[in-house]
């Protein structure tokens, strides 16, 4: 298909990494660490750290470096350390394209366009936002209304206010630390509204955010109208009942100018699907194996682009475990054994990983990932392999906004019969 | 401000019009009350161009259409804009719908739209595997084309502009008054006058004929709501599938976009206030609802936003376009409600033929083509980009990843001679802020080189003029203001 032209620019790398955000910073490092010298990583915003840079807010690092640390504190960490390895990172290079054969195209002012062949990509693109037009909420398109990630950018990093008097629709983290942030920068938050009966974002905001703010959470609300011609003017919120649809008679007026979004984080997956990866809509992510490995070979994913994490810390878990993966795929290290497959079962949304291997020699520790499908209190998370427990963990509480994990230990993986297993949650 | 000519309104007819009357020797201003063109119906319809078996044969709507249809592949690749004919269908979903298709056709024919022909079941469900199996007949209309309205509307404007028209935007006429020799315009800018004045004014255009006729004119504005849905492979529909017409418009429809969107839509409900563009519950459920007939599997998780545009509906259905009767020098295109994007070009001619020899205006000696654009990065092969980036490493940045337009596109739009001023006017031209994320990564961006190419302060910057600011000031002062 390339030109004879075009195919005697086309490098080759052993590992490819695509984003330069938590992920693919610790996916680089641990391939590096692993042994692989030809390694290039692409970013396309101008710095390294992805959405870590706009989050000046702390409470970052406290699992991986037993810390509190800011979002740039944290992604300094590893930015160093790719600094120290000599990794290549192209900056200001956007990713065009990636096949299933691993072949790749980019795009950058300094180096115009790039081609590549690599041993190993491994996707880190992270997650975007879902916007006010995907949500179809009724009203007009006026300005002043940004998604949360949007605003605390504007503030963050351009140094600028988006609005005075703000509503926040939807409960996620970002919505939750905007709330502070623009309380603190002198504007008034009027309200959060959440649609479904639990906040989606972590306990800890909610307190530390809201709480200490007095800026009220309504549950079970949604945003039912936007007015303002020009700039919003305000909005109408009403309380939903159980299938989320709104009351009549419930209806409070907000006068507001600004109305942040904060509802939902949606895996960037343009690339992975280029490439012809077999997707879970469950996760909106790829599915991978226990070593992060997609349904195509030499194409690993980790972090946000994976499934959205609450915590920077298990993304960047993940993404070493990517990397390392990565690595020894491009090395011929062959994993052999028999596949299963794994299942959500009751109270479990969208596990990874979606395939285990029961490997021919040695087995090792696998990590199991999900969200819960609702509030669960004083519940068991139990993994069956068939009729058979093969593990179990009780936790005082399970909400859909805290994602929650368990080991496999290496013993249970080789004791699996090969038949489907499923993880659910029990009261 | 003293012109021989003043056009009224920036839409896709008062562009098109400001274009063809370029061609003459007078000095021509288009006036618009909001800050770009395009920012009326012209930036919120189904984008189609209609071949014409939809208007009453013998009306004015009718010859229009047939002809501005025919007129528009010619004159896309003139003024470098999007066009495609993927053709359409009219779906009957039961026998008793078949005289309907059957009078459809009939039309078609008397309009002499070409190749219209009646195909059944099978062939339906050949051609588009996704529709609704209840289906019983269509009308085929293989000559149904697309354009992406606010992209031919800013291209028109360009080619007027390089030709001397002046373009003045958030100027609201409030009135016109014949004085001697000509018009006096009341605007929201202060008078203005012209010895000619055109009214292209859409929703306002029949409030603007009253004011210089005695034969009222009524417009009744009809809303339409839409949804847009991302552009995903592959597209469900490759035709603009049409349902049988009501008394209120064509019905709705599900049609691929120029640009691989697929477009959900419209409503129709008459409203008494011309601006109130707002979508709302009811509407959107209905067109939901509505548009499942012809795609059971309807699928809206892939929504990325919905939208609302008004129709300058004339009571008495037929578009009003010529000299305003009685009034010496007043022109007017008035109740251009669909199919008035297809008839746009026709309706340009018509009315400039009349104005030339009515005035005795005379041609130019030369007539500068339109400016040429680069093609958009988006539709590029890998070789073109290669070049391209090569030529202009600013193409290198992409700016907007979902719909993939780099930073020197944007500032191309920028300084096109009508060009962009605001975030939605860069997100017309370039498609900057139309994708998926809807602008939550680029705009920062967006607003960034607006202000740099305009020489503006970030907090001047809106998003489609007015008091649409993105900004309210620097977290500095913010701040200080809370502490004082």
């Amino acid at each position: 298909m390339l030109s004879p032209e075009l195919r005697s620019q086309v490098k080759y790398v052993d590992v490819l990494v695509i984003g330069a955000g938590p992920a693919g910073m610790a996916a680089a490092i641990a391939a590096k660490e692993a042994g692989i010298e030809n390694l290039l990583v692409l970013e396309r915003e101008q710095n390294m750290g992805g959405i870590l840079r706009q989050c000046i807010h702390n409470g970052f690092g406290l699992h991986r470096f037993k810390e509190e640390l800011t979002g740039p504190e944290y992604a300094q960490r590893d930015i160093d350390k790719v600094n120290e390895l000599g990794i290549e990172v192209r900056t200001g290079t956007t990713v065009l394209s990636v096949d299933e054969n691993r072949f790749v195209t980019a795009i950058s002012r300094e180096h115009g366009v790039q081609l590549f062949e690599a041993g190993a990509v491994i996707l880190a693109m992270g997650c975007r936002e879902r916007p006010r037009g995907a949500l179809a909420t009724p009203g007009t398109r006026c300005a002043g209304i940004y998604s949360a990630g949007t605003a605390q950018k504007f503030v963050n990093l351009e140094g600028y206010m988006p609005g005075k008097r703000c509503v926040i629709l939807g409960s996620g983290d970002i919505g939750l630390i905007m709330a502070r942030r623009m309380t603190l920068q002198g504007a008034k938050v009027l309200a959060c509204v959440e649609l479904m009966p639990f906040s989606s974002g972590l306990n800890r905001n909610i307190v530390q955010c809201l709480q200490d703010y007095d800026i009220p959470l309504y549950l079970s609300h949604t945003v039912i109208d936007i007015q303002g011609k020009e700039r919003l003017s305000g909005v109408t919120v009403a309380q939903v009942d159980e299938n989320r649809q709104p009351i009549p008679g419930t209806e409070k007026q907000f006068d507001c100018d600004t109305l942040l979004l904060s509802v939902g984080l949606i895996p960037e997956n343009e690339l992975t699907e280029m490439a012809n990866v077999e997707m879970s809509t469950l996760t909106s992510g790829a599915i991978v194996d226990d070593s992060l490995q997609t349904s195509k070979e030499g194409i690993f994913a980790c972090g946000n682009v994976l499934h959205v994490h609450d915590l920077v810390d298990f993304v960047s878990a993940e993404s070493f475990k990517a990397g390392k993966a990565a690595a020894e795929y491009v090395q011929g290290k062959k994993r052999t054994g028999k596949y299963v497959n794994m299942k959500d079962g009751n109270g479990v949304r969208g596990v990874v990983p979606q395939k285990l291997l029961i490997p021919d020699d040695e087995a090792q520790t696998v990590q199991i990932m999900f969200r819960p499908a609702g509030v669960y209190k004083n519940a068991t998370v139990r993994v069956m392999d068939g009729d058979r427990e093969i593990a179990r963990q009780k936790k005082m509480i399970f909400t859909p906004g805290e994602m929650a994990e368990l080991n496999l230990k290496p013993e249970v993986i080789k004791s699996l019969s090969g038949g489907d297993v499923t993880v659910q949650i029990e009261q | 401000m003293n012109k021989d000519i003043i056009i009224i309104g920036g839409g896709v007819v008062g562009c098109a019009v400001a274009r063809v009357l370029s061609r003459y020797d007078a000095s021509i201003a288009l006036l618009e009350g909001a800050s770009d063109v395009a920012e009326g119906a012209s930036k919120a319809n189904s984008g189609i161009v209609h071949a014409g078996f939809d208007a009453k044969p013998g009306s004015l709507k009718a010859k229009l259409n047939v002809k501005g249809a025919q007129m528009y592949p010619a004159l896309c690749a003139e003024v470098d804009a999007p066009y495609g004919q993927p053709g359409a269908m009219v779906l009957a979903f039961s026998e008793d719908e078949r005289p309907t298709i059957e009078k459809l056709y009939e039309q078609g024919i008397a309009n002499e739209v070409p190749d219209v022909r009646i195909i059944e079941h099978d062939e339906i469900m050949e051609l588009e595997p996704n529709v609704n199996p209840d289906v019983v007949c269509a009308l085929y209309v293989p000559t149904s084309g697309l354009t992406s309205p606010y992209e031919l509307t800013c291209a028109l404007a360009d080619h007027a502009a390089v030709n001397g028209v002046e373009f003045i935007m958030d100027t609201f006429v409030k009135e016109i008054k014949p004085v001697d020799g000509g018009f006096v315009l009341d605007t929201s800018k202060g008078e203005m006058s012209a010895k000619i004045v055109i009214n292209c004014a859409g929703v306002n255009s029949a409030k603007l004929h009253n004011q210089l006729s005695d034969k009222e004119l009524t417009i009744i504005p009809r809303k339409g709501e839409y949804y847009l849905l991302d552009h995903t492979k592959p597209l469900q529909f490759t035709m603009t599938m049409f349902q049988c017409p009501t008394k209120m418009g064509k019905g709705i429809l599900v049609s691929p976009t120029c640009h691989g969107n697929l477009l959900l839509g419209p409503t129709a409900t008459d409203i008494e206030d011309g601006t109130a563009v707002e979508t709302t519950a009811e509407g959107l459920k209905w067109a939901a609802d509505a548009a499942r007939l012809t795609w059971p599997k309807e699928n809206l998780r892939t929504v990325i936003t919905t939208f609302a545009g008004i129709r300058a509906h004339e009571v008495n259905g037929d578009f009003v376009i010529g000299a305003v009767e009685g009034c010496p020098g007043a022109y007017e295109t008035v109740g251009v409600e669909s199919p008035g994007l297809s008839a746009a070009p026709a309706i340009a001619e018509y009315l400039a033929e009349m104005i030339v020899k009515n005035e005795g205006l005379t041609e130019k000696a030369e007539w500068k083509p339109a400016p040429k654009r680069e093609k958009p990065f988006y539709a590029m092969t890998l070789e073109e980009r290669v070049e391209l980036v090569k030529r202009n490493p600013m193409n290198g940045t992409l700016v907007c990843r979902c719909e993939q337009v780099t930073e020197a596109e944007i500032r191309a739009a920028i300084r096109r001679p009508v060009g962009a001023r605001t975030i939605d006017g860069v997100k017309r031209r370039t498609r900057a802020g139309m994708g998926r994320c809807q602008g939550g990564f680029c705009s920062p961006r967006v607003l960034e080189i607006l202000s740099e190419e305009l020489g503006l302060d970030p907090t001047e910057i809106t998003k489609c003029g007015g008091k649409s600011n993105l900004l309210v000031g620097t977290i500095a002062e913010a701040a200080g203001k809370e502490n004082a």
